[in-house]
């Protein structure tokens, strides 16, 4: 029998590679967690309005802070609302907000890094130096401005948020393009006379892309818990809206004789980071980026 | 009968592939290594020749692991033997060289501190006898100064210098075998003739075994005493390295012999056909039978087993050795290279220099160039249509740098480059139109990175095609298989992706691409030194092929003067980014020749046991050219004294045509160099 063809593998199409890239990912324990936990969570963010038991935004002062039931099965909150009802429903705005702001972040701090990493000089040094500095302002303190001017609407806050996550990810896209930038078939490319654009479509982009989505599903993480602490804060989603932030904030003062109307939220809230956390990290060893523990050859 | 100090018994290692497949990268070595001998190891990249080297000090890479068999050193299995055991052999007993030795010393300490490590380790010495013992270590390599050497960091050191403190530090444990992994590839050609020798002087002082893996047959000739050659993870040929550089009884050595270009024929070396199987790949026959041309029918099914034959000493793994064993010698054939050579000049390079200094401020105000010491200085050469002319030089000597500098990567300080005469090529790439761009075209030295790894072929060589002639659709699809078919790759090719070739594939890849441009000149950037040594010559066949097809002019810049010889019309030898010979190449290859010429053709190796190599000149490495004078002066064994120093010397003609650049007169050079 013959062996060589395990270095003939053939071209895939694209929905084989990313099939492919799944199914890598879902063979690792850590991976299979992650992956199932965000698709929990995605799933239920699109059938929760259907499946919701109660009116979320239902006041009813008889039911004040009943504890779990088989009727409540988190238990009421403060006004009396169904907790169960409120949590199922409050990873929607902020998995929405975050996903549409990382893709923003992914754009933007993608290609601007890779453009300073291929020109270099001048243009790059100013371009890194501004971005230094954005690094230097606390986000929070920028996004408190940004909100209390521009209001708390959606419009606002994706690229808002967009714009703070991607500053690192400028970084990250840089430092991949200088990877790959002294390559010769980049020099290759420049002799020939490809403009810029043709360079960064054809010979960088499709070397560095890895780095970056990876980058970009460790980023969403950390702006979903951006997001919640503006809404903890007041700044994100405006009740009777139902988000975990918000419900941590108004719950938290309760925690002592009403703990179930802030430990659903936070259970919510941290599942979901932890599984893209599991699953950006099962992502960048499925992609061979984290060869930690790839197998040689 | 000397003692054997190393036995390696029917050794197979391996790993396991995704699929829970069993691959073999050796397979059933045996061998031994006697006490006081060198080995030469030699087989082409994937051949495991590294893997046994390592197994040898009981060491199996990460992923893979021993299938059967031992190493027996000193009576006990190196391969079963617990780590804290290894440590007492390793060093003491057993050392090793690597391949590279600026990354084997770290950075941050001091080579004295870190010889006086090894000594800790591997010796029984008291603090004050071991100072003494690294300076009588660091004299023994021969370096100079020794105490000043021991304070210095290792980039303050030349390549063949670090290379030379590995050996110390090996030697420090006073091992009874070394282990040396490819340990003069990285090295410029004089500085490994010299390293050679070092490695030869101490193998005969110290009394210790030494086992040396290359690719490089010119180097195993010059120091081993027997040759393994191995083939496909198996050994195909064992014997004393006279008998196997003058009479290989085995195709594959013989065919390789065949095709290793020598300095004293001009013209290509017959290739051979194909490449080494990916590691791994299993055969029911021999692991040769595709590419071998002695096969039968036999060596299809049945695999031949290694047959010791006594009266030659000689183990050898083939049916038909018979038949190459009254073929006495290895008659080399080579292909006589027609010359296309046009009377049209198409490229003129007049006083061309080039700088990598950056500009101060006040320079670039007053729009001047302050440097009065470029790193290339006055290149005056004219290159007529279909010709090769061979840029030759060590590392350093800016025959890459001139390239760019051609290819409009590197903007020139002065001087004029002209294409055709009237083409005006001195700027860079921004301002050059896309024709200028077009004519000229690059292959590089190393093919993983000359193309992109996420592309097929095909994307590949569309890339130009689409850029200078618009091509889309069938008409492009027509035209990267005509290219494929020209540089004798089928169209199956079209969808693959690099990481899916050998390495010989992907050069070829690059040269199609190249040639999609339907350019003037190619600028070849050390296109065979990445390659295989039975690839290389097929590469450079291929070359010359399409040059005769397509009458394009090629600029060739190379470290390997037998390559050069081989392929070129014309050589031009730089040194310290000036010229100092430029000639028809049957002349630059006779005396008299430049002092540098001289030393660079004295240290070619030569895979024959009776060409020893010619150790003119010091290696030292200097950093900048010298501010006047001859750029040789500093290492010159001819320097004659102030003139060399103070006044550039002049072009002297010979009767050939060959101009070289140096004071002394042509007949006392003739004189001294041929006795």
């Amino acid at each position: 029998m013959k062996l060589d063809n395990i270095y003939q593998e053939e071209k895939k199409s694209n929905f084989a590679k990313v099939a492919e890239i799944i199914i890598t990912m879902a063979s690792r324990p850590s991976g299979f967690i992650g992956l199932s936990i965000l698709i929990f969570h995605v799933v239920l963010a699109f059938i929760s309005p259907y499946i919701a038991p109660y009116d979320f935004k239902a006041i009813n002062p008889t039911l004040m802070l009943q504890a779990p039931s088989a009727e409540y099965w988190f238990g009421t909150d403060d006004l009396g609302r169904d907790v169960f009802t409120r949590t199922i429903l409050g990873g929607r705005t902020a998995l929405t907000i975050t996903f549409f702001g990382s893709l923003i972040a992914l754009l933007w701090g993608g290609l601007l890094g890779i453009f300073c990493g291929l020109v270099g000089g001048k243009t790059d040094d100013i371009v890194m130096r501004i971005v230094d500095a954005f690094l230097s302002i606390p986000w929070i303190l920028a996004m408190l401005l940004i909100v209390s001017l521009l209001g708390t609407s959606t419009e606002v806050l994706i690229p808002a948020l967009g714009f703070f996550y991607g500053k690192g990810i400028v970084r990250v896209a840089r430092a991949a393009t200088h990877d790959v930038i002294a390559k010769d078939f980049i020099v290759s490319a420049r002799a020939r006379g490809h403009s810029n654009f043709s360079i960064i479509w054809n010979e960088i982009i499709p070397n560095v892309r890895d780095a970056i989505l990876v980058e970009g599903a460790m980023r969403w993480s950390w702006m979903l818990l951006g997001f919640s602490s503006l809404s903890f804060l007041g700044f994100g989603v405006s009740p009777p809206t139902p988000d975990w932030g918000l419900m941590i904030s108004n719950a938290r003062g309760l925690m002592s004789f009403a703990y179930w109307s802030v430990i659903a939220p936070i259970v919510g809230l941290s599942s979901l980071i932890i599984g893209i956390n599991l699953t950006a990290d099962a992502f960048a060893k499925a992609l061979g980026i984290d060869r930690s523990t790839k197998a040689p050859v | 009968m000397t003692e054997i100090i190393q036995k390696v018994k029917n050794l197979s290692i391996g790993f396991k592939s995704k699929k829970g497949e069993e691959i073999l990268i050796l397979r059933n070595i045996t061998t031994n290594i006697k006490k006081g001998e060198t080995v030469g190891i030699v087989g082409e990249s994937g051949s495991g020749k590294s893997t046994l080297a390592l197994a040898m000090m009981g060491y199996v890479k990460h992923g893979l692991y021993t299938i059967g068999g031992e190493c027996e050193f000193n009576s006990s299995n190196l391969l079963k033997m617990k780590n804290r055991d290894l440590e007492k052999i390793r060093g003491r007993k057993i050392a090793m060289i690597p391949q590279n030795a600026g990354q084997a010393l770290t950075p941050n300490l001091k080579i004295g501190y870190q010889i006086d490590e090894a000594l800790q380790l591997h010796s029984d010495l008291k603090e004050e006898e071991r100072e003494q013992k690294i300076s009588e270590l660091l004299n023994k390599v021969r370096l100079p100064s020794p105490e000043t050497i021991a304070l210095r960091y290792p980039h303050e050191l030349s390549g063949g210098q670090q290379q030379r403190v590995a050996v110390a530090m090996a030697l420090a444990g006073t091992p009874d075998l070394l282990l040396l992994d490819e340990p003069t590839t990285g090295l410029d050609v004089t500085t490994q003739a010299h390293v050679l020798e070092l490695l030869n002087f101490i193998a005969k002082d110290t009394g210790t075994s030494m086992v040396y893996v290359s690719h490089d047959l010119g180097a195993i000739a010059q120091v081993s005493d027997r040759i393994i050659v191995m083939y496909s993870g198996e050994i195909v040929l064992e014997g004393p390295s006279r008998d196997i550089l003058k009479k290989p009884i085995h195709p594959y050595t013989y065919g390789l012999l065949k095709s290793i270009p020598k300095l004293s024929l001009a013209g290509l070396p017959q290739s051979m056909p194909g490449s080494q199987p990916q590691p791994g790949t299993m055969h029911r026959g021999c692991s040769f039978f595709d590419r071998c041309n002695f096969s039968e029918e036999k060596c299809k099914n049945n695999s031949p087993q290694l047959e010791y034959l006594e009266e030659l000493k000689t183990s050898v793994r083939c049916f038909n050795y018979k038949s190459l064993m009254n073929d006495s010698q290895v008659n080399q054939t080579v292909n006589k290279i027609k010359t296309s050579l046009q009377d049209k000049e198409i490229l003129n390079l007049s006083e061309v220099s080039i700088s990598y200094a950056k500009q101060k401020l006040l320079d670039q105000v007053l729009n001047r160039i302050s440097d009065d010491n470029p790193t290339v200085k006055d290149i005056n050469i004219n290159i007529k249509k279909g010709e090769t002319i061979a840029l030759v030089g060590e590392s350093g000597s800016g025959k890459s740098t001139i390239l760019k500098s051609i290819a409009g990567l590197l903007r020139t300080k002065g001087g004029i480059i002209k294409f055709d005469q009237d083409r005006n090529l001195s700027s860079d790439l921004k301002e050059r139109d896309p024709n200028d761009l077009r004519i000229i075209q690059l292959i590089f030295q190393n093919p993983d990175e000359s193309l992109n790894p996420n592309h097929t072929v095909e994307e590949i060589i569309a890339q130009p095609l689409k850029l200078y002639f618009g091509l889309k659709g069938e008409e492009l699809k027509k035209n990267i298989i005509d290219l494929l078919q020209k540089v004798r790759l089928g169209e199956f090719y079209m969808s693959r992706y690099p990481r899916q070739l050998s390495g010989g594939e992907k050069q070829r890849v690059a040269v199609a691409r190249a040639f999609a441009a339907k350019p003037d000149i190619i600028l070849c950037d050390e296109v065979t030194s990445a390659l295989d040594v039975s690839v290389q010559a097929a590469v450079l066949n291929l070359l010359q092929q399409l040059k005769e097809d397509f009458g394009t002019t090629y600029i060739f810049v190379s470290h390997d003067l037998a390559v050069v010889r081989a392929i070129s019309d014309r050589v031009a030898v730089l040194y310290q980014g000036r010229l100092c010979e430029v000639g028809p190449s049957k002349d630059v290859y006779q005396f008299p020749s430049h002092p540098y010429t001289e030393v660079l053709l004295g240290a070619v190796l030569e895979p024959d046991p009776d060409i020893k190599p010619k150790l003119v000149a010091e290696d030292i490495v200097e950093e900048k050219p010298p501010q006047k004078g001859c750029s040789f002066q500093g290492r010159c064994s001819r320097i004659l004294g102030d003139i060399c120093k103070n006044e550039v010397p002049p072009w002297q003609i010979t009767n050939s045509g060959n101009s070289i650049r140096c004071h002394i007169p042509l007949k006392e050079l003739q004189k001294d160099q041929i006795n």
